[in-house]
């Protein structure tokens, strides 16, 4: 195994890394803050990835704004989501079970409507301007477009930590992960918060599905794969765990890549592998806190 | 105790009536569509009633019993494709044991975990069981299937296949209503609402978890096996996460606190879908829909609605005549 | 005659806070008796360390006996202690009936039983309804759990943990939320249990009524040491105590 090989495997599983870490982020997130599993977590991805989609291939917008607004435009779709469906079954006795119910109605829904819109082929997208070819490092020649995603991903960690740590809005998301009621009783409007998070994650996660699009082809049923991706991920850096979702991402997206240079058509197994292991020997996570969320 | 007495009764009846209107359907119905539709019908019917176990009675939601519905039908299919039709019946037998085993050691990974964590890992355990298959083309067929599976002997006779399906799965649901009403049964209700409680009773839950686990995923290999011979192929959409999904939704539908909420809900589902599939692909669209409807307006599920309104009446009526 | 429970020198600290100093005392079986005190001395803190749920930094708690510090919540309950929380830890969509079946088909160890019908098994429905005509509950053995009021579920609470026949029955303020004519009659009712149970029993309340109506012994926590122990009367006169609770009627 020689050193260039070494790299690109390197860079294409930090780019896989990226892109799990943004999805599973989201996930976390929402389960973190506001105590709700969003099972459909895949879907709004998928519905970034059709807006992708629709925005650059069929109607020609700029690359980078129809990132933003694919983004925005899932967001909004998961916010209505949450206030008009997701709002009602808060506080029943067996909520998770009714959660993962109601979102997977969800994904039904999501994964029907979207076969009425675009149909059921193919799509793909197109990489923008400038990052079509390949960047070389003397001898290693490197994707563009691969280290575009991993720059995002460094982007939105640094904001996301950043948020987290100095702002207002930051502080009482990490406290409404701790203590929900103590949040309410300070006065902020825990519904509204609970719309706003559950926006931010899924355009967060709208987003990353437009950013993976030109990698992967555009198709309806994607939604699974990538909330089981997620969850293994979230397994591995424990439910609620921010940093440890990044540091999940790192080690699945490394495994991933190495595994399919070896054995490609197994290559998913080993993903799941890790996360056996991990289950029977550390179910609350390899970087869990010492605060443990029960879930 | 008088209402204890009146509930066996109806349930007597409705018991008989349900027999004799299945063991009617071959006698009434001459298309071989619809007395597949019935097979439909009693398979799915058992399936969603044994996951019901798990879910309704345990509350432990699994999104991975297709796992045991395609290891059922595979076991069938496999040894009869390539061992031969002899191997038919046997086979059956053999992939409810290989299901218990698997939902043995499976459990042991996936119960200590609980709630949420419990439901996706047993879809990604599903979701692997489905690629591997998926994937394994030479031995699986993979997306093509296998087809040709025809029972033995006289039960290659569909009619006869049929009352052998029937007695089957009315014994199977027998079977899981004895358990339902034992002390087992108790405890596992128990385990729902109170697991810290049954702990301070000197129980373990999570062995009381993992006995029903295990016979849940038993039954439903007996009806993935039993669906071999009724379209006499296997798929492996068997194992895809929407089959999981499909027997969660017949006992929401129906209703997840009561017995027979599911196998009702499977006979609405199954048919519904007949009659909607003739003129839309966007089953579901709708189906995702009525569900969401229901989560939030009629979560008791259709028999258990049914049941709160006859509660109701029967207490207004009761008022009325004080 | 041996104490059943006994207390030697129990301390426990939140961080800086010392929620338990240095208690120790001795309950005699057969005992009926409360622990009483200000709002944030210590009591269920105190009863959390007996049945397991904390553990002490120092000091031993021995149950007949055998020191059962560091033993889980249920190895206790399984060597004869039993305790009723003060919200009440029912199986709510179950009768009445079926939620003291649970607990003695559990005793006799039947849970295992997959096949007959839970109707069938006559010792545990005889011993449960034995046990509900006791707690004065058999009217409602048809009703569900959660349909019972504040007091009955409470009732229920004790009869569930009574089923484990345990010798020594801790009562986290069993009247806490009740209508004066319902704590008249949990009061009656426990008296009547203690009695007919054959059991020791120590109770938190601040209902005084309850301390001074049927407690032998009152022992009376504050701020995580205990101040004073005696007899209703010895305590009623102790001066500390009354500036404890700070010219409260006593």
């Amino acid at each position: 195994m020689d050193f260039s090989f070494f790299i690109t495997q390197t860079i294409s599983g930090l780019t896989m890394a990226t892109l799990l870490f943004l999805v599973a982020s989201g996930l976390t997130l929402i389960f973190g803050v506001g105590n709700v599993f969003n099972f459909a977590h895949g879907s709004f991805y998928m519905i970034g990835a059709y807006f992708g989609y629709q925005l650059v291939a069929v109607w020609e917008i700029n690359f980078w704004l129809a990132l933003v607004l694919a983004g925005i435009g899932a967001g909004l779709v998961g916010m209505l989501a949450e206030a008009l469906f997701l709002r009602r079954i808060y506080g029943r006795p067996n909520e998770g079970g009714f959660q993962i119910l109601l979102t997977y109605c969800f994904i039904l829904i999501i994964d029907d409507v979207v076969k009425l819109v675009w149909g059921t082929e193919y799509k793909s997208l197109p990489r923008p301007h400038g990052f079509t070819g390949a960047v070389n490092f003397g001898d290693i020649f490197l994707p563009a477009y691969n280290l575009l995603i991993i720059g995002v991903g460094v982007v939105v960690v640094v904001a996301a930590w950043w948020i987290l740590a100095r702002t207002r809005p930051g502080k009482i998301a990490r406290a409404a992960a701790v203590d929900r009621e103590m949040v309410d009783t300070l006065g902020v409007n825990v519904p509204l918060t609970m719309t706003l998070v559950f926006g931010i994650a899924t355009g967060l996660g709208g987003m990353t599905g437009a950013l993976a699009a030109p990698l992967r082809t555009v198709t309806p049923g994607a939604g699974i794969e990538v909330i089981i991706d997620s969850l293994i991920v979230v397994v591995l850096g424990g439910m609620g765990n921010f940093w440890g979702a990044w540091l999940g991402a790192i080690l699945i997206g490394e495994v991933n890549a190495f595994a399919v240079a070896f054995l490609p058509k197994w290559a998913s197994l080993f993903s799941f592998l890790v996360m056996v292991i991990v289950l029977i020997f550390k179910p609350e996570g390899l970087f869990a806190p010492r605060q443990v969320r029960k879930v | 105790m008088t209402m204890k007495i009146s509930r066996t009764n109806t349930a007597a009846a409705l018991w008989c009536l349900m027999i004799i209107g299945f063991a009617l359907v071959p006698v009434l119905m001459t298309s071989t569509y619809q007395l597949n539709l019935a097979c439909h019908v009693l398979i799915w019917g058992l399936f969603a009633v044994a996951f019901n176990m798990l879910w309704g009675v345990t509350g432990m939601l699994s999104f991975g019993q297709a796992l045991y519905y395609g290891l059922g039908a595979y076991f069938v299919g496999l040894m009869v494709e390539y061992l031969g039709r002899a191997w038919y019946l046997p086979a059956i037998g053999i992939g409810i044991l290989a299901a218990a085993l698997t939902a043995f050691l499976l459990g042991l990974i996936v119960i200590r975990v609980g709630g949420v964590y419990f439901t996706m890992l047993t879809l990604a355990f599903g979701q692997l069981a489905w690629q591997i298959m998926f994937k394994w083309y030479e031995f699986t067929g993979g997306d093509d299937g296998i087809q040709g599976i025809i029972p033995p002997g006289i039960l290659a006779n569909p009619i006869v296949y049929y009352y052998g399906l029937l007695v089957l799965v009315m014994i199977s649901i027998w079977m899981l209503k004895r358990m339902a009403y034992s002390p087992f049964g108790l405890i596992l209700r128990c385990v729902r609402q109170n697991p810290e409680r049954v702990r301070f009773l000197g129980r373990r839950v999570r062995r009381n978890q993992l006995r029903v686990y295990i016979i849940s995923s038993l039954f439903a290999a007996l009806a993935g096996s039993l669906m071999a011979g009724v379209d006499n192929s296997i798929h492996t959409d068997m194992f895809f996460w929407t089959t999981s999904g499909e027997v969660i939704l017949m006992s929401v539908l129906g209703g997840l606190n009561q017995f027979f909420g599911p196998f009702v809900g499977a006979a609405v589902i199954i048919m519904i879908e007949d009659i909607v599939g003739a003129w839309t692909e966007y089953w579901s669209l709708i189906i995702g829909t009525v569900i969401l409807v229901m989560v939030i307006a009629f979560p008791k599920g259709l028999v258990g609605e049914l049941h709160q309104l006859k509660l109701r009446l029967t207490q207004l009526r009761a008022r009325r005549s004080q | 005659m041996n104490p059943i429970l006994q207390l030697e020198s129990v301390h426990k600290a939140f961080g800086g806070l010392q929620v338990t100093q240095n208690v120790s005392f001795a309950v005699m079986p057969g005992e009926i008796s409360a622990i009483i005190g200000p709002n944030g001395a210590g009591k269920t803190t105190l009863f959390n360390q007996i049945t397991g749920h904390l553990k002490p930094e120092r000091g031993r708690i021995l149950f007949k006996g055998h020191d059962v510090v560091g033993d889980s919540p249920q190895k206790i309950v399984s060597r004869g202690m039993g305790r009723a929380f003060q919200i009440a830890s029912l199986f709510p969509d179950e009768t009445v009936l079926d939620n003291i079946k649970v607990a003695c088909l559990s005793k006799l160890d039947q849970t295992r039983r997959f096949f007959r019908p839970v109707r069938y098994f006559r010792q545990a429905t005889e011993r449960s309804y034995a046990i509900l005509e006791d707690l004065g509950l058999a009217q409602h053995a048809g009703r569900l759990a959660f349909e019972l009021s504040h007091g009955d579920q409470k009732l229920l609470d004790i009869g569930i943990a009574l089923v484990l026949e345990p010798q020594l029955l801790l009562l986290d303020e069993p009247t806490a939320g009740m209508s004066p004519e319902e704590r008249h009659r949990t009061r009656d009712m426990i008296k009547k249990l203690w009695k007919a149970y054959d059991l020791t029993l120590v109770f938190i309340e601040h209902d005084m009524d309850m301390v001074f109506g049927i407690a032998q012994k009152v022992r009376v926590l504050q701020q995580g040491a205990l101040l004073a122990e005696g007899t209703p009367d010895e305590i009623r006169s102790n001066k500390a105590v009354v500036s404890a609770y700070l010219g409260e009627e006593l």
